[in-house]
């Protein structure tokens, strides 16, 4: 009886609640993306469907399902039909392991960001299969393209944070969570003012891995100035040209749900998570719902700096590209490492 | 023979994971199958069930043979990428004895940087010239 209610019924409700604020995040997300171009573009974007336009993306979704679901003769099928579900299951599948509250988290492994990483970088199925089985020119360029892409700057990805993980000493992410705002420790001594717990946030414990990060993160979501993927003036969609309907809508959601999934790793690892000095703990009973309020607000604004990075940002080129991550990132990642095991050594953090 | 306790509660630590799978499996499936159902069916054309080259007639197939430079940069992920993965017990170990594992880390991130240095100056991921 235990099982059945602590295995099954309980991890549920809790998918029930995480799964909803997700999607409803990236609903919120396709709508935010055109209201935030059209304000640095000095237009008003979609404002007539629902109150400020809300209601903009339940619109479009619902105009995409209504829309014919065309398969060309030319492709291969099996794999064209499955590569858009590749592209989207991975972003929902990682958000298992992040937790956004003290009790709210699917799935506390203690291996939580080696289970992110492993699931998130089979993301790379869904566009490599996706380019290859449409079996069309700019389909096949964007999708090679962006498998390269995505692989070069995964290697990034894991670097950066390792020096997260030099503080925290666990894999787990409650325990990184936890280990941030409790006050930071120098030489060997406890600082629990408000400043101490600021600076015990990993941003400012560890700037140059989140500035990795953060840049490793825009090239794993294919975001401008990374978006070689599906670069409209040279290769029309990229790897999704020939995909219609809810195919199309699945890699557009895909994209959304692997920002939202790369952002709450962000707030995770690198901003507090669901805790603010305290404020965590307001309303007794209800606090998971504003611990899950703070980790939607933090994850909001990160979610905003992608989206005016995007308007802002022209494209690299191919070659930038390649060069930025493995000829510069790189090292500055392997000098991370070594940077914060002479500090550490230094300071006793 | 019984599995040993450890097994089963770590076991158990992933039947949420599972369930969170069939979620997004199911989620993708009714989308891809409702779309089928609901969308309407235009009669097809021979220019409808073409590759879309932006109005050109496509000439030959897509499946051709392609830069080489991809498949080494593919290589080279398994290789850089197998060395990260050791690093992370490195990383949650590292408390225990600091010095010496800051040393020992020292000697594999130097091989790890030979292999880099070569790798650049081979020009393996340089695209800028053909």
């Amino acid at each position: 009886m235990d099982f059945w209610i602590d295995d099954i019924g309980w991890p549920f409700i809790k998918i029930f609640i995480i799964a909803n604020v997700a999607l409803m995040m990236v609903a919120l997300l396709v709508w935010a993306e055109r209201r935030v171009a059209a304000l640095i573009q000095d237009r008003l974007g979609p404002n007539r469907v629902g109150p400020l336009g809300l209601l903009q993306p339940v619109a479009d979704v619902i105009k995409l399902f209504l829309k014919e679901d065309l398969t060309p003769g030319h492709v291969n099928r099996p794999f064209f039909i499955i590569a858009p579900a590749l592209t989207m299951m991975p972003a929902i599948i990682s958000l298992a392991v992040i937790p956004f509250g003290a009790s709210l988290i699917i799935a506390d492994l203690d291996i939580g960001i080696l289970f992110i990483f492993a699931i998130s970088s089979l993301a790379v199925y869904g566009i490599t299969i996706g380019g290859w089985a449409s079996n069309s020119k700019y389909s096949l360029l964007g999708g090679i393209r962006s498998t390269a892409q995505m692989i070069s700057y995964e290697i990034c990805l894991g670097l950066s944070v390792i020096g997260v993980f030099m503080l925290s000493k666990s894999l787990r992410l409650q325990d990184v969570v936890l280990m941030q705002g409790d006050g930071i420790w120098l030489f060997g001594e406890h600082y629990t003012g408000i400043m101490g717990k600021i600076l015990d946030w990993n941003i400012f414990k560890q700037p140059i891995g989140f500035i990795l990060f953060m840049i490793a993160g825009f090239a794993e979501t294919n975001r401008t100035p990374f978006d070689l993927a599906e670069a409209e003036q040279e290769l029309a969609a990229g790897f999704h040209t020939e995909f219609s309907s809810m195919k199309f809508a699945l890699y557009f959601l895909g994209e959304y749900a692997a920002m939202i999934s790369i952002g709450a790793i962000t707030v995770t690892l690198y901003l507090g998570g669901w805790t603010f000095f305290g404020l965590e703990n307001l309303g007794g009973s209800f606090s998971w719902l504003t611990q899950i309020l703070i980790f939607a607000v933090k994850l909001l604004a990160l979610q905003f700096f992608f989206i005016w990075v995007r308007w802002t940002i022209p494209r690299f080129r191919y070659d930038q590209l390649m060069r930025l991550g493995w000829q510069v990132l790189l090292p500055i990642g392997l000098a991370n490492i070594l940077l914060t095991g002479v500090l550490k050594l230094i300071f006793k953090v | 023979m019984t599995p040993c306790p450890a097994v089963i509660a770590t076991v158990s630590e992933y039947v949420p994971v599972l369930v969170m799978l069939i979620f997004a499996v199911s989620f993708a499936g009714f989308s891809l199958v409702v779309s089928v159902l609901l969308g309407k069916k235009a009669p097809t054309n021979p220019v409808k069930d073409a590759a879309y080259e932006c109005g050109m007639p496509p000439i030959s197939d897509a499946h051709q043979r392609f830069s080489v430079k991809f498949y080494l940069v593919a290589i080279l992920f398994v290789l850089f990428d197998i060395e990260v993965v050791f690093l992370y017990p490195w990383a949650v170990q590292f408390q225990a004895m600091p010095a010496f594992l800051f040393a020992e880390m020292l000697v594999f991130i130097g091989i790890l940087f030979l292999g880099w240095w070569y790798v650049i100056r081979k020009g393996a991921v340089d695209w800028s010239t053909e």
